[in-house]
């Protein structure tokens, strides 16, 4: 049975049918409009979250397929003090997939150890989020036509950005990757990607402070939010969180077919004087979510259509 | 010089740091074992200043040494059969250390689930580098 905990889990070539899966779902959704008939998903987030729950929910009933799940602790077993692991034994008599977003970082691996239905990370802690990532490959995939030879500037809160992780471990198993850190010092990227990915892999990179520095050099612009639930200090977020701000002043510094992603919500992150700029693709993106998604459940279930 | 007698099968593990023996006594589990040990602390060396020396008494196919290599891959094992040296074993780095090491990541699925081993794996042989399984922190021997 396969699950998908870390974007590694998918070998290259995996990931290539995946992506020509999802655009094939895009081009023809109503091939697949039955595909999961009588199959039902479990959304179990342990904390909130709103667009990858519903994209979850939202992929799984595109496909003919129903949902059940909570949004979170306070309303699962969880309050009464039960283990991830005995939950999702349960969950597994319920349900044909899971879901599972847990603040815990390693709870879906933990999860997938005891499963006897696939396991999808929906997002842990500030350690991987690997669904996300499917969604911004097939998001560069189709409006780049590549995922090679590319300069990708990521931007924000680079230490607990679980997106950024994920990206970076996809990425670099594709020739000519090459990074700009764009980032305060206090959230720099963890030593786990820095030295465990990016230097024992020879992948180039440069860290710099200020978005104006990189923003002529870049293909891609991965914007992220300084997430307030990351932190253990309230000064710290607030000192912090209006240090990159992508305005007109900015983009004007871009190259004209520059893309700027973003996981979303932003906060204040982007202005929205962008949002009509043609490069800005952060709600495309969110569209391509829902279509990476249903190839995902589709792949993980072994259904073919 | 103190005199501790021989063995006539099991190990004696040589060259531990000074004050490291209790440790290792633990970590190897002796304490839960039925087996004879003679755990000399402090006694005098050439090479090191000062040591520490486990005698074990005990099948030579018991032990999982394995945690050893972890803990210092320079302390010299030596197993006896028939009151001889038969063997030096060399320590290499296990490839995953379970449950000797704990993961202090406030942000670990191991900091409140507490039935869960903690497992760390080898990620990087060259630094010696080992990693939680779960949430990827890197263990900091300081």
């Amino acid at each position: 049975m396969r699950h998908l905990i870390s974007p590694m889990d998918f070998s290259v070539e995996e990931l290539d049918d995946l992506l020509a899966l999802a655009k094939d779902i895009e081009d023809n959704p109503e091939k697949y409009a039955h595909a999961c008939d009588g199959k039902k998903i479990a959304t179990c987030f342990y904390e909130p979250s709103t667009r990858t729950r519903l994209s979850f929910e939202a992929a799984m009933l595109n496909l003919g397929g129903s949902v059940l799940g909570f949004s979170s602790a306070d309303s699962s077993s969880a309050a009464k003090g039960e283990s991830v692991s005995d939950t999702i034994r349960v969950i597994s008599c319920y349900a044909d997939i899971c879901a599972m977003r847990h603040p815990k970082e390693g709870a879906p691996l933990v999860a997938s150890q005891h499963a006897t239905i696939p396991v999808i990370n929906a997002g842990d802690g500030g350690h991987q989020h690997p669904t996300q990532t499917l969604t911004d490959l097939l998001t560069i995939k189709n409006l780049k036509g590549r995922l090679d030879h590319l300069t990708i500037g990521l931007c924000g809160d680079l230490k607990f950005g679980r997106t950024v992780h994920s990206l970076i471990r996809a990425l670099v198993r594709y020739p000519g990757i090459r990074f700009i850190l764009i980032s305060p010092p206090e959230l720099r990227l963890p030593s786990y990607i820095r030295e465990g990915v990016l230097d024992q892999m020879g992948i180039p990179y440069e860290e710099v402070v200020r978005l104006e520095e990189a923003m002529s050099d870049l293909d891609i612009l991965y914007m992220t939010r300084v997430q307030r639930e990351r932190f253990f200090n309230e000064e710290d977020y607030i000192r912090m969180k209006d240090y990159y701000i992508l305005n007109r002043e900015k983009m004007a510094l871009a190259p004209e077919d520059m893309l700027i992603l973003h996981p979303l919500p932003r906060v204040n992150e982007i202005s929205t004087e962008i949002d009509d700029d043609p490069r800005a693709v952060y709600f495309k993106q969110a569209q391509y979510g829902v279509y990476v998604r249903m190839a995902l459940i589709l792949t993980l279930l072994g259904i073919e259509v | 010089m103190l005199n501790v007698s021989g063995i006539r099968e099991g190990y004696v593990l040589d060259h531990i740091k000074a004050g490291m023996s209790l440790q290792i006594y633990h970590d190897l589990r002796l304490d839960e074992m039925d087996v004879a040990v003679a755990i000399i602390r402090n006694a005098r060396s050439s090479k090191m200043g000062k040591k520490d020396i486990l005698k074990v008494e005990c099948d030579i196919n018991s032990l999982d040494l394995d945690i050893l290599g972890f803990i210092d891959h320079n302390i010299t094992v030596n197993i006896i059969k028939d009151e001889k040296i038969v063997e030096k074993k060399k320590l290499k780095l296990p490839k995953q250390v379970v449950n000797i090491i704990k993961c202090k990541n406030p942000r670990c699925i191991t900091s409140i689930e507490q039935e869960l081993d903690h497992i760390f794996l080898l990620a990087d042989p060259e630094k010696e580098i080992y990693r939680c399984k779960y949430c990827e922190e890197k263990f900091d021997r300081k």
